[in-house]
């Protein structure tokens, strides 16, 4: 531990890693407490994990709590809780459901059909999350409470009221929009996994929505810490005051950042619309906009990062069925063990950090003690 | 307007009251109904606004000492599950304790993250509300999916507290109902829907109002914890244990959220159910602000918040379909149009025209409709809270303090 390199690479492991250990005995003591086996349990997860339909389903999986990921990490990133993810994806897939059920009556090409639908999507995500930044920036509202009342406006109020006036067919079961033209469907990724693997079975398909997942998290790493905006939208979270004497308009800021999150917002509904069931019905997949705050807190909202934690959570909901489909353990274990491995995690990076902050505060006092000694690192004080 | 500033609180909500009361019944009789003051819109009101009451109050008592909850939802959930447990193995009285305990166990969670770790606190929060519905889903697939009636997702049924009347008033207010006299009968039967069949654990809840207020206002513990949330350098340096206080009041508002919980469970549903809270520990937080961080605000803010639900319930049947909830519509017009003016005279342009704007939108669709549709007064309460926050967030204001981290010793 005497070498400051390896000791602040091993602070930034440990902590992922004490949450991992932590959340992995408490879900084991919980299984032991209600009569199944734990190893049997993790036995079973980690036996599925090994098999490529696995790995297909967890991609799958993955790719919309990643995006949503990113969604809430641009908000995070100068420290403003957009919550509301949530209600910008759901109506954003509905108007893009709408929108793409519309276009079925002209000719179009294919791409201009898919390109409509992701357009209307991102651009709803948009508006939805931007009315939050604007009532923050005019009327000074937070937008924690904003964006949560919002998003039951969405999807209590506005999809509520409109997805009856849009369903085709009243008396299917599961009631919603008209199918998508095959032609606006996203091709699936199958043939470009399977150049390095074996066939996948089990009628899996890679979303092609997992190319758009890559791009958006290209441009977020890039965007974030190689642009102007990037460097503001930092700062401002950061230290809001300095960024402001630096020129940086907060205002526009809190409104831009807001209206970039719900355009990546917007795109979580994808994998549903383009890839699987090309609609949007009654039974439409929420809660991935929570889900995608777990992400970003679990990422500390780095691209690489929220990559891993999305790739973990996307694992885990796959097993998930896998536990259901054996019934050896109730399928509710693996929600129990994301949720303590997030909360874990998050002490876990708060403890490390002020373990951080105490060397920096050493460090300082040994350099400014002895003014005559080696001269301090600067690379060590802008950890 | 200084007059009005210058009542105590009860008498300006009450006025406040009287005169919501008298648009309401002038509203009826223009729309051709009578169930906007109608004994069961106010019974079923009262009965739908004590979860988000008490989420509410648990709202005030952490941030009052600093702590912003968005966990309550959370904790409202761990309350239903534990609520159930409780009244299945021990009655009510087992099931209100449970579902305390229940809470307060997901309250004191929140602040060891966030009092002891210094962890973020919506962070900390979401994170609740992530967790407790899967525990909850998990312990009930344990414990009632091998009884009788219950499943994975719910329990079997459980009885709730008795109904009581209140003796003498109940006949009073009935009488003068009776008389139909304009707005007076109103008045009566609406407030006849506050004494009549109430259940005891309304009355718990409702009670938790003045006693917040004394214990927050009136005591020393209350003014320790206030400190925490207003200034908490200034509290340490008089020798108050921060944390100590801090902890409490989280815990305290896990307790109120799993009260809720419990209410749901026993009045309401009859049942345990996952996802049965419906959201309604983020309606408490919007109470708690609209309320303006203030235990007899909360209690407006939760009625208010109710109102259109309970309306809802009487109006959405055989009979009738929605024709009450739509002459809510010129209500809010009416309330609109009152902000217009106030907002005029107090030389804000700005909030004005955006006010007779919404007047008007409110007002064409009164006059468009026969009836409203069945989503309505389900979005209502969360449509509310921001047009409130819109013309109001200047006027409101929170304990200066929530929501930052505090560490002993550091400024």
């Amino acid at each position: 531990m005497t070498n400051p390199l390896v000791r602040r690479i091993g602070l930034a492991l440990a902590a992922p890693a004490l949450a991992a250990v932590f959340a992995v005995v408490v879900s084991a003591i919980v299984l032991e407490l209600s009569g199944s086996n734990s190893i049997d349990t993790f036995g079973t997860i980690l036996s599925n994990g090994f098999q490529l339909e696995t790995f297909v389903d967890t991609l799958n999986r993955a790719t919309p709590l990643f995006l949503a990921g990113v969604a809430a990490a641009i908000g995070f990133r100068m420290n403003l809780f957009n919550i509301g993810v949530e209600g910008q994806y759901i109506l954003a897939a509905f108007a893009a459901a709408v929108v793409g059920a519309e276009l079925n009556r002209f000719a179009l090409p294919g791409f201009l059909h898919t390109l409509a639908i992701v357009a209307t999507a991102m651009f709803v995500g948009a508006v939805w999350a931007g009315l939050s930044g604007l009532l923050k920036v005019t009327r000074g509202i937070n937008e924690v409470i904003s964006t949560i009342m919002l998003n039951f406006v969405a999807t209590g109020g506005i999809v509520a009221a409109l997805l009856p006036k849009v369903i085709t067919d009243p008396t299917a079961p599961n009631q919603g929009t008209e199918t998508i033209a095959e032609r606006a469907w996203l091709p699936d990724l199958n043939g470009v996994a399977e150049v390095v693997t074996r066939e996948i079975g089990r009628g899996r398909e890679l979303t092609g929505v997992f190319l758009i997942a890559v791009v958006v998290a290209i441009a977020y790493h890039v965007g974030v810490n190689r642009t102007v905006f990037g460097f503001d939208l930092r700062s401002s979270g950061m230290n809001p005051f300095a960024a402001f004497a630096g020129g940086v308009q907060p205002k526009k800021m809190v409104f831009l950042s807001m209206v970039l999150s719900g355009v990546v917002a917007g795109l979580v509904g994808m994998p549903e619309i383009l890839s699987d069931n090309h609609a949007y019905d009654q039974g439409f997949v929420q809660g991935l906009g929570f889900g995608g705050i777990a992400i970003a807190l679990l990422g500390r909202n780095s691209a690489l990062g929220m990559t891993f934690a999305a790739l973990l959570f996307g694992f885990l909901d796959s097993s998930s069925a896998v536990l259901q489909v054996q019934a050896s353990a109730s399928a509710e274990i693996v929600r129990i063990m994301q949720a303590t491995f997030l909360l874990a995690a998050v002490v876990a990076f708060e403890f490390v950090n002020r373990i951080r902050q105490r060397d920096e505060v050493a460090r300082a006092s040994a350099a400014t003690e002895t003014p005559n000694g080696p001269t301090p690192s600067i690379e060590g004080a802008s950890a | 307007m200084s007059w009005f500033t210058n009542l105590p609180s009860w008498a300006r909500w009450s006025l406040a009251a009287a005169v919501g009361m008298f648009v309401l019944t002038v509203v009826q009789r223009v729309s051709g109904t009578d169930l906007l003051t109608e004994e069961g819109t106010a019974q079923a009101m009262l009965r739908w606004s004590i979860p988000i009451l008490l989420a509410g109050l648990g709202g005030l008592y952490s941030e009052r000492a600093g702590i912003v909850n968005i966990g309550l939802e959370g904790m409202m959930i761990l309350g239903t599950w534990f609520g159930a447990w409780g009244a299945l193995n021990w009655g009510p009285w087992g099931g209100l304790a449970a579902g305390l305990v229940g809470g307060a166990l997901g309250g004191l969670l929140h602040a060891v993250a966030t009092v002891s770790f210094g962890v973020d606190q919506i962070i900390s929060g979401v994170g609740i509300n992530i967790l407790a519905p899967a525990l909850t889903r998990f312990l009930s697939e344990r414990v009632f999916s091998g009884e009788a009636g219950g499943s994975v997702s719910q329990s079997p049924r459980v009885d709730g507290f008795g109904n009581f009347t209140v003796p003498g008033l109940a006949d009073f207010l009935g009488t003068i109902r009776d008389q139909e006299i304009f707005w007076i009968s109103d008045v009566a039967g609406f407030s006849r829907g506050f004494v009549a069949e109430m259940s005891w654990f309304t009355l718990i809840g409702l009670l938790t109002v003045p006693l917040s207020g004394w214990l927050l206002w009136k005591t020393r513990v209350g003014l320790r914890m206030r400190i925490c949330g207003e200034n908490p350098n200034a509290g340490e340096s008089l020798g108050v244990n921060i944390y100590g206080h801090k902890y409490l009041g989280v815990i305290i508002s896990g307790g109120l959220s799993g009260l809720a919980g419990a209410f749901i469970v026993l009045e309401l549903a009859g049942l345990y159910r996952g996802g049965q809270t419906l959201g309604r520990g983020f309606i408490g937080l919007a109470a708690l602000v609209f309320g303006n961080w203030r235990a007899i605000g909360v209690l407006a803010g939760s009625l208010v918040f109710s109102y259109p639900f309970g309306l809802s319930l009487v109006d959405f049947n055989a009979e009738s379909s929605g024709g009450a909830t739509r002459a809510l519509l010129l209500v809010i017009a009416i309330a609109l149009a009152g902000v217009m003016v106030w907002a005029q005279r107090s030389g804000k342009r700005g909030d004005a025209i955006l006010a007779g704007l919404f007047a008007a939108i409110a007002l064409v669709w009164y006059l468009g409709t026969e009836t409203a549709a069945a989503w309505l007064p389900n979005t209502m309460p969360y449509a509310l809270v921001l047009i409130v926050l819109l013309f109001a967030s200047q006027r409101l204001r929170g304990p200066r303090t929530a929501g930052l981290p505090y560490r002993r010793g550091e400024t």
